[in-house]
């Protein structure tokens, strides 16, 4: 029944946080979050260690309760309807929900199936070849690098294309090669007009995806806006001539090729969407303050 | 949703079956512990216990160790419970539109079939070293139902402990008191040949009762009260690990 529901995407935000509040016992986690995420576009959710990232995302996807303030998922509030929101949603935490005992390929049949699709298999065999796992489909997750096993996790929360996705810190711990396919997943999925929400603690990479951007800390959002709008916030750049050396990370990548262990990403007959082709070489900011 | 328990439960259930195949270990180390103590008891110690009846030894003390058997085995169903709480995949599923209570069930009713191959590897060492019993089907189905409520009833606690544990070793620490149960009840010996004190626990704890009812069905003997004393042991365990268990259960996913 409310599978229909959450085909029709609701018109108005995607997300709407309004005043949330949580506490553990005396911890003070979030103080009044109020930030509003429109449909089909990235938010970054930007703070550091202990800011409440994590605590916001699992509110949203109804895994904890706030203490107070509303929040609407796809139209759901997720206090009054849980089961709608999950009807919506993806979960990517912050360690790969993966089950390592079981083969890449298992695990995308094993959510589908318990998304109730038709054909989990043929499902899970797109999946596969739409993130260059085929080859490793068979093989078990706990054999899969991380970078592999992010990929798999992405890939999972794809299965049924909930209209939202939380991704919570999805490139920590990965190496570069991975986190650029990260992001250029998400960057993808974006193109698709799915709305997704993503924290991260790494300035650049908030820089590279986001269309807006909110920075939690001490339990508030400090400040909420596109990227342009953040950086008027500081005095305007001023122009320096310096020569530019490569950071050890534009050598390694150049070392190693992009997209290192796969090295096909871009070969994806999927992968259209002219976002991609920026995520290639990382970005090297000239402008210096 | 509440429509999609059965398919939910039957998806999850083949998940953790399937960790059980692949690694089979679990079900025979399990069953390892109990066949030692059945070759110590049968062979070292059991020439020396007088159990006051013209059974085997073997036949005598069959049921106690079923019972280990089981205790054993629910250590691993709180392992398991307690692995997927602390990778991500516990928090995946209750962010996905299932019946959140599959989630529980799939843990049960794989530690039921687990537990019930391990049994049924100690039955099959125990015929082997002599054990037999003239025990129609009935009283068999009796045996089995006996022990899938024993099953039952300290998977529940398991899912307790795999649900709170703060650390693997405490998630399958809490099997070890149940394990050791047995051993002071009539299981071994009678429980007329203890000091006061440990005779009147033995005696009024759960196992003597469960291990007086398994061997008199095998033996082919009435039940008398014992059946009746030990199903409402089991019942009631039952009832209240259920009911912890789905509160700890509620209070973590909520």
């Amino acid at each position: 029944m409310s599978t229909e529901v959450t085909r029709n995407r609701v018109s108005g935000p995607a997300i709407r946080v309004q005043g949330i509040e949580k506490s553990f016992k005396d911890l003070h986690v979030l103080r009044g979050v109020d930030f509003e995420v429109a449909a089909g576009s990235i938010f970054a959710l930007l703070g550091s260690n202990g800011a409440g990232k994590t605590t916001m995302v699992k509110i949203l996807s109804t895994l904890l309760k706030a203490d107070a303030g509303t929040a609407t998922v796809n139209g759901f509030d997720v206090a009054a309807k849980p089961g709608d929101v999950r009807e919506s949603i993806s979960l990517t935490g912050q360690f790969a929900a993966v089950d390592e005992v079981l083969t890449g390929r298992e695990n995308l049949v094993l959510i589908a199936k318990l998304r109730h699709l038709t054909d989990p298999g043929a499902i899970a065999d797109g999946l596969l070849a739409q993130f260059t796992l085929t080859d490793a489909g068979s093989r078990k997750v706990a054999t899969y690098s991380g970078g592999m096993r992010r990929r798999l996790d992405i890939a999972m929360s794809l299965i049924g294309n909930p209209p939202v996705i939380f991704l919570d810190e999805p490139t920590t711990g990965l190496d570069p090669q991975a986190r650029i396919e990260v992001w250029q997943t998400v960057k993808r999925l974006a193109g698709q007009g799915t709305t997704v929400l993503l924290t991260t603690q790494y300035l650049d990479e908030a820089e590279q995806l986001a269309d807006r951007i909110a920075i939690l800390h001490k339990g508030t959002i400090i400040q909420n806006g596109t990227l342009a709008e953040l950086k008027q916030l500081l005095p305007p750049a001023k122009v320096e001539y310096v020569e530019k050396q490569p950071s050890l990370e534009d050598v390694f990548l150049a070392l190693v090729g992009d997209t290192g262990e796969t090295g096909t990403a871009d070969d994806d007959p999927t992968n259209t969407a002219d976002a991609d082709r920026s995520a290639g070489p990382v970005p090297v900011r000239k402008e210096v303050r | 949703m509440t429509t999609h328990v059965l398919g939910d439960t039957r998806v999850l259930t083949s998940r953790s079956l399937r960790h059980i195949l692949r690694s089979p270990d679990t079900i025979i180390t399990t069953a390892v512990t109990p066949i030692a103590l059945m070759l110590l008891f049968v062979y070292v110690f059991g020439g020396a216990i007088n159990t006051g009846s013209d059974q085997s030894y073997i036949n005598y003390m069959l049921p106690g160790i079923l019972l280990i058997t089981i205790a054993s085995g629910i250590a691993y169903t709180a392992y398991r419970l307690f692995l997927d709480m602390q990778g991500g995949i516990f928090e995946r599923f209750q962010s996905m539109p299932i019946a959140r209570s599959s989630v529980l069930w799939a843990h049960v009713l794989t530690s039921l079939a687990a537990n019930l191959v391990s049994v049924a590897l100690v039955i099959g060492v125990a015929l082997l070293m002599g054990f037999r019993t003239g025990a129609s089907v009935t009283a068999w189905f009796a045996v089995a139902g006996v022990l899938i409520l024993f099953t039952l009833a300290l998977t529940w606690i398991a899912v307790i402990a795999g649900l709170s544990a703060k650390t693997v070793d405490g998630a399958s620490a809490f099997s070890y008191p149940l394990i050791f149960l047995p051993f002071i009840s009539s299981a071994f010996a009678p429980t007329d040949s203890m000091p006061g004190p440990v005779a009147w626990f033995a005696e009024n704890q759960p196992v003597t009762s469960i291990v007086n009812t398994i061997r008199a069905l095998f033996a082919q003997e009435p039940v008398g009260s014992d059946i009746w004393v030990a199903l409402a042991w089991l019942v009631g365990l039952l009832a209240v690990g259920y009911a912890f268990a789905i509160a700890i259960y509620r209070r973590k996913i909520s």
